[in-house]
């Protein structure tokens, strides 16, 4: 096994090389500096195989603190760098063997990344979530012509009108929600849409009906946010996180 | 139930469907390779788990 092992945070222009600010530390606390190749360069730190190889990994992925720890470390290393300069995250927990190889990365996919840097240069990335607004829980109405029918008839037509009531509610939310997402790709660059959070992981019981993420030029956000914070549905209740690096948009087109 | 979450917790979910579900993806023989492997199933297993072990307590 290799004694040591390149942890990949992010790429961009070799420029990053100049600017990462010494001190700054990544993952398992190590210091983070620049593999470049000609004018891209990739944003590193070497780590322990004890944590980062391959068998380590799959085991400690499952492990709640070190996941925790580790996204903050990576996420706070592609934050402090884009404050600078834009830069393509890499997805958490991308290792390689040594830096020769991360070179010989940056020249194969060079193309590819100058089109990632360039979609993304002067755009972030803003969160749009989206929960069913918990439904009255009205007793139906007794119509007047429940006299007219036996208890057993009542008691279906009864039924009936709950599950309408309760089908016409939940097309009320996704219709919300559709028109929500509309709206806020109408002042966005792209859109990429995530499944819905677990009720148990998102903090609110409510169901949730949209876990978006919005591309929006810098120049744009003030009216992206006004737009979607003064939106109201009596059906859905939002919020927005943000401003992100553009995490959702940094895929590199096959070549 | 509510589960008492505080805007760390809440900002963890969100960061983690990025860097798990975004993010550029590398594939190669000179990768640690996790190709496979999903990333997102296995750190909701612990995430959830782990909450519900904080339920139970």
């Amino acid at each position: 096994m290799a004694d040591v092992l390149v942890y990949l945070y992010a790429v961009g222009g070799a420029e990053l090389a100049e600017s990462v600010a010494p001190g700054l530390t990544g993952v398992d606390g190590a210091p983070v500096r620049v593999v470049v190749d000609g004018r891209v360069g990739a944003v590193v730190s070497t780590v322990d195989p004890l944590h980062f190889g391959e068998d380590a990994l799959q085991r400690n992925l499952e492990d709640l603190t070190w996941l925790a720890e580790t996204a903050r470390a990576h996420h706070a290393v592609v934050d402090a760098v884009s404050q600078r300069h834009p830069v393509a995250p890499l997805r958490m927990a991308t290792v390689y063997l040594d830096d020769d190889n991360v070179r010989a990365l940056l020249r194969r996919k060079n193309t590819a990344f100058t089109a990632v840097l360039d979609r993304i240069r002067g755009r972030r990335e803003w969160g749009v979530k989206a929960f069913a607004r918990g439904q009255p829980d009205v007793e139906p109405d007794r119509g007047a012509g429940d006299a007219d029918l036996g208890p057993g008839a009542a008691y279906l037509l009864r039924k009936r009108t709950a599950r309408e009531r309760s089908a016409r509610a939940q097309q009320n939310v996704e219709d919300a929600a559709a028109e929500l997402h509309e709206t806020s790709s109408a002042v966005a660059v792209a859109s990429h849409l995530y499944p819905p959070q677990d009720p148990q992981l998102s903090g609110r019981q409510e169901h949730m009906v949209l876990n978006a993420a919005y591309l929006v030029g810098e120049t744009d956000a003030a009216a992206f946010l006004d737009t979607v914070q003064t939106w109201y549905s009596p059906h859905i209740d939002h919020e927005v996180t943000g401003p992100w690096v553009p995490y959702s948009f940094a895929t590199l087109e096959e070549s | 139930m509510t589960l008492a979450r505080n805007d760390d917790d809440l900002h963890l979910v969100d960061l983690l469907d990025r860097l798990l579900a975004g993010g550029v993806v590398l594939t190669g023989d000179v990768t640690i390779s996790l190709a496979g492997v999903d990333l997102v199933q296995i750190s909701l297993r612990a995430l959830i788990s782990s909450v519900s072990t904080l339920v139970d307590e």
